[in-house]
């Protein structure tokens, strides 16, 4: 485990990290660059800043790429992806790591999983389905109080029909009840019309 | 039995596995900790080293108990054509019947109720190819994406495709009686419904066919082995299709 390292890549300040590659991505002195147009969450740590975590839940592993990343820094890190062709890769990637480890359920049902994940200090959501509010409330549990979940939202996986502000609007208001939101962080110019909603445990 | 995984024993891997399926506890935990407390393991190190070994496993089973998507897709796909033979057949007969009498109410219900079902099922398709093969489904429209997930047996298979084999995809008669009897190799299979392919004048629609064939199947390739999302390779088909339309015009 180290720490993530700032490296300018394409003109653009982007974080690294230290490990096996996982996929294609490229290495710059042995660094892993993780590329903010490649992943949502590196995107959201070049617009927000690198938030610090040690234990990691992480929904919506897909095929491993982000959680290997984030593997590189944490101490811990479940990897929740219940489709079947990028969980193969999940299991794969997570066989280069000691600390992550997969997990192919459902996340809207966290209680299955909750004989083996521990409580975390971040929460990172990237689930391609609408209700992204609700898995979020369902593994409100698994966050320690006072700690921080990036939610990240796809306005239109969401409601094809309603303008992406409005979508935000409702994720923040349904998260409410387990979560201060603290803000709402557009990905663009790497990704259109997705946001990541900060938010601390109450 | 309601347990965290370790309570039952972790002395070999498939006890510890078998404890991963252990029924929800009341709350999610501190687990590390208290597993070291309850003695169980010597240290955290210990802890996640086993842990790790289980979830592997675990996830392995988990895996296979799940029904491939884009299995579902395949047999989605199929079922869609059958409806729409069924429902083609079905239409012709009642017309033909009504040119000779009043055909019965139920038969005509029958056909509507079929083609509401395909009608439904085309959505389903849709929607399902966008989750399995996200960036397939973007370039070639979630229709067409599913047409070649079924054709080719598989989202794995079409990604193991080259790309001459995905163009001429859904051709495989006019292939063969070219390598047969030296007919013209076709230029194009199931990827004619593309608007890039059957817009293109004859003249340019095989550069068109081969430009887009690459493409698609460097879409299925990322949407089967990496799973992000890459706009830029429909940005960048958009280009080259506007660059092979525009040859031999004003010159």
């Amino acid at each position: 485990m180290t720490d993530i390292e700032w490296r300018d890549f394409d003109g653009v300040e982007v974080p690294t990290t230290s490990g096996e590659a996982a996929a294609d991505e490229p290495v710059v002195d042995g660094r892993r660059v993780w590329h903010p147009r490649r992943s949502k969450l590196a995107a959201a740590l070049v617009k927000e800043g690198f938030p610090g975590w040690r234990k990691v839940l992480y929904l919506g592993g897909g095929a491993g790429t982000g959680p290997s990343y984030v593997a590189d820094t944490a101490e811990a890190v479940y990897a929740v992806e219940f489709a079947r062709s990028p969980a193969r890769r999940l299991v794969e990637v997570a066989e280069t790591r000691q600390r992550l480890f997969p997990v192919v359920e459902d996340a809207r049902k966290p209680e299955i999983y909750r004989s083996y994940v521990e409580k975390v200090d971040f929460l990172y959501q990237d689930v391609a389905t609408r209700g992204q509010a609700d898995v979020a409330n369902a593994n409100a549990e698994y966050l320690r109080s006072g700690s921080t979940a990036w939610i990240t939202v796809k306005a239109r996986s969401e409601d094809v029909t309603a303008e992406p502000e409005d979508v935000y609007d409702d994720v923040e208001e349904e998260l409410g009840e387990n979560y201060t939101v603290e803000g709402i962080v557009d990905l663009a110019p790497f990704y259109d019309d997705h946001a990541v909603v900060t938010a601390t445990k109450i | 039995m309601t347990a965290y995984w370790f309570e039952g024993g972790v002395e070999d891997v498939e006890d510890a596995v078998e404890g991963l399926r252990n029924e929800a506890p009341e709350e999610a935990a501190d687990l590390p900790s208290l597993a070291v407390e309850s003695g169980v393991f010597t240290d955290e190190e210990h802890y996640y080293n086993r842990l790790h070994e289980a979830t592997l496993e675990h996830a392995r089973r988990r895996i296979e108990e799940l029904e491939p998507e884009d299995s579902a897709v395949v047999h989605a796909v199929r079922t869609l054509d059958e409806l729409d033979d069924a429902g083609g057949r079905l239409r012709q007969r009642v017309e033909d019947w009504r040119g000779d009498s009043e055909p019965v109410a139920e038969a005509e219900d029958v056909v509507d109720a079929v083609e509401d079902a395909r009608e439904e099922l085309r959505e389903r398709v849709e929607r399902e190819v966008r989750d399995v093969a996200p960036n397939l489904s973007k370039i070639a429209g979630p229709l067409l994406a599913a047409r070649l997930i079924a054709e080719a047996g598989g989202l794995d298979s079409l990604a193991k495709m080259p790309s001459g084999t995905l163009q001429v995809l859904g051709a495989e008669d006019a292939l063969f009686r070219h390598l047969q009897d030296g007919t013209p190799p076709p230029k194009h299979g199931l990827i004619y419904l593309h608007p890039y392919v059957h817009e293109t004048t004859p003249e340019h629609r095989g550069s068109a066919a081969r430009c887009l064939a690459g493409k698609l199947s460097i879409a299925a390739r990322v949407d089967r082995y990496s799973g992000d999302l890459r706009p830029e390779l429909k940005e960048e088909l958009d280009m080259k299709i506007q660059e092979i339309q525009s040859r031999g015009e004003g010159g």
